[in-house]
C-alpha cells in the first residue's frame, strides 16, 4: 500500500504565489511558541526520533495539512504522538478543547524490528553518476518523489546518519552515508530551465548505479 | 469610554483552544517544566536569528582565511563565532558569485539552519515556495524580487537529509572601507536563504 504523502511538495503546480514577507517575528502569537514547546516535550517524553516526529506530521489529512500553518502541524503531530504513546486520550483532548481535535491518520507501514546492517563505507564518490530508486514506500522516507528514477551526479559525500525510513517505525536503527546529488533541471522536468541544477541530499540505500 | 471595550481579550480560535487543551493535559501529567515555554520563547526571540548568520557573512567578507575555512567546513567555522546546536550540526555554506546564484529550500518539510538564521519564515514552510523553488527557480526568484541575469547559473539546494545550508551572498559594491560590524548590518535573512541579492 504505497503512500505518497501530501507533504512531498517538490514540483507540484497550481499552488499560487509565495506570500513573501522580508521580516517576521519568531512567533506570530503565543500559541505558536506553546505548540513548539509542547512538541519538544512530547517528543522527549515518548522518545520519538526525528523520523517519527516528521512522519506524524506527514500522516495529517491532506486537506488539513495544506490549509493549516506550520505550528498547527506541530500541534497535531504532538497530540497524535501523545495519544499513540498513551500519554493522553483523544477523548481527553476533545473534552478539554471543547470541540474537534483532528489527529493524524494511522501508520500504514509495518513496524521495523530489524533495521538491517549499517553501511559504513560510502558506495559512491564525488563525481559518480547515480540513479535514485524508483519505489513508493508505505511509510516515512526522505527521498522526494520528484527525483525517484532520475539520474544525477554525486557532488559531496557527507557523514553517516540514521536512516529515517527505519527510525520512524520503531526502535531499530540503521546508519548509512548520505550524499548530495546534483540533478540537471532538464533531467527532472519536461520544462526544466536552462542553467538550473537541483541538489538533493540522499541516503545510500535510496541510490543505485545508473 | 468606548476604549474599555478593547480590554476584552480577543476570541480564542479553535487552534488556540487545542493548544491550551494539550498544554493543560501535559501539565497535569507533570510533563511541562516550570518556565519551559517562556525559555523557548526568549531563546528564539532574542538569541537565535539571522543576526548570527550576518556575523558569519561579514567575517567571511573581511577575512579571506575565515572564508576559506567556512567554505571547507561550515560547521567548524560557524562554531568559531560561537554558533551551533540543533539544526546546525552539519552546515554547508554555498557561495554566490557573479555567475552562480544559490538558493535553499526544504521540499519535504521546513529544514532550515536555526543557529545562524533562526526559525524559518512562514512562507519558507508554506506549500508554494516548497513546490516551486525546485521546478521554476528563475521565475520564482524574479517574482520574489530577485531577478537574475539570463546567463546566471542557479543552484537549488533541497535540505532533504542532515545537512543545513547557508548562502554566502556577494559583498555589495561600494563597501570596501566598511568595518565588519557595519557590514553585518547590511546582510539580510533573505540574502542568506538566496531569495535576495545585496
Amino acid at each position: 500500500m504505497p503512500v505518497d504523502g501530501i507533504h512531498d511538495l517538490g514540483g507540484l503546480q497550481g499552488l499560487g504565489r509565495v506570500a513573501h514577507s522580508p521580516a517576521e517575528p519568531a512567533f506570530h502569537d503565543r500559541w505558536e511558541a506553546v505548540a513548539r514547546a509542547l512538541m519538544e516535550l512530547v517528543a522527549g517524553a515518548v522518545e520519538a526520533s526525528g523520523g517519527e516526529f516528521r512522519h506524524a506530521i506527514e500522516r495529517m489529512e491532506p486537506g488539513h495539512y495544506l490549509t493549516s500553518s506550520y505550528y498547527e502541524h506541530w500541534l497535531t503531530a504532538a497530540a497524535t504522538l501523545a495519544v499513540e504513546h498513551g500519554v493522553v486520550t483523544h477523548a481527553d483532548l476533545e473534552a478539554r478543547a471543547g470541540g474537534r481535535f483532528p489527529l493524524s491518520g494511522p501508520v500504514l507501514a509495518p513496524p521495523v524490528t530489524d533495521g538491517g546492517p549499517d553501511v559504513g563505507e560510502p558506495r559512491f564518490g564525488t563525481g559518480d553518476r547515480v540513479r535514485v530508486r524508483e519505489w513508493h514506500p508505505p511509510g516515512h522516507t526522505r527521498c522526494p518523489r520528484y527525483v525517484r528514477g532520475k539520474a544525477g551526479t554525486v557532488v559531496r559525500v557527507d557523514g553517516t546518519h540514521s536512516v529515517p525510513d527505519v527510525e520512524a517505525h520503531g526502535a531499530a536503527r540503521r546508519h548509512e552515508p548520505t550524499y548530495s546529488v546534483r540533478f540537471d533541471a532538464a533531467d527532472l522536468w519536461q520544462d526544466g530551465q536552462r542553467g538550473v541544477s537541483v541538489h538533493v541530499d540522499l541516503w545510500d540505500s535510496y541510490l543505485e548505479r545508473p | 469610554m468606548s476604549g474599555e471595550r478593547h480590554h476584552h481579550p480577543a476570541p480564542v480560535s479553535p487552534v488556540e483552544q487545542r493548544v491550551a487543551a494539550l498544554e493543560a493535559l501535559l501539565t497535569e501529567r507533570g510533563l511541562v517544566p516550570e518556565g519551559f515555554i517562556e525559555e523557548i520563547t526568549r531563546r528564539y526571540e532574542s538569541e537565535i536569528g539571522p543576526m548570527n548568520g550576518a556575523k558569519v557573512v561579514a567575517r567571511a567578507w573581511t577575512d579571506p582565511g575565515y572564508k576559506e575555512r567556512l567554505l571547507a567546513d561550515g560547521t567548524a567555522a560557524i562554531a568559531e563565532l560561537g554558533f551551533g546546536g540543533a539544526e546546525g550540526e552539519h552546515m554547508v555554506v554555498v557561495e554566490n558569485t557573479p555567475a552562480v546564484h544559490n538558493v535553499i529550500v526544504c521540499t519535504l518539510c521546513s529544514c532550515y539552519p536555526w543557529p545562524t538564521l533562526g526559525l524559518p519564515p512562514a512562507w519558507y514552510k508554506d506549500p508554494p515556495y516548497r513546490a516551486r523553488m525546485v521546478r521554476e527557480p528563475r521565475v520564482l526568484l524574479a517574482e520574489m524580487g530577485c531577478p537574475l541575469p539570463g546567463d546566471a547559473e542557479i543552484r537549488v539546494w533541497d535540505s532533504s537529509a542532515e545537512v543545513r545550508y547557508l548562502v554566502l551572498p556577494q559583498r555589495p559594491p561600494g563597501t570596501e572601507g566598511m568595518a565588519e560590524a557595519d557590514l553585518a548590518g547590511l546582510v539580510t535573512r533573505d540574502s542568506m536563504i538566496g531569495v535576495a541579492r545585496l
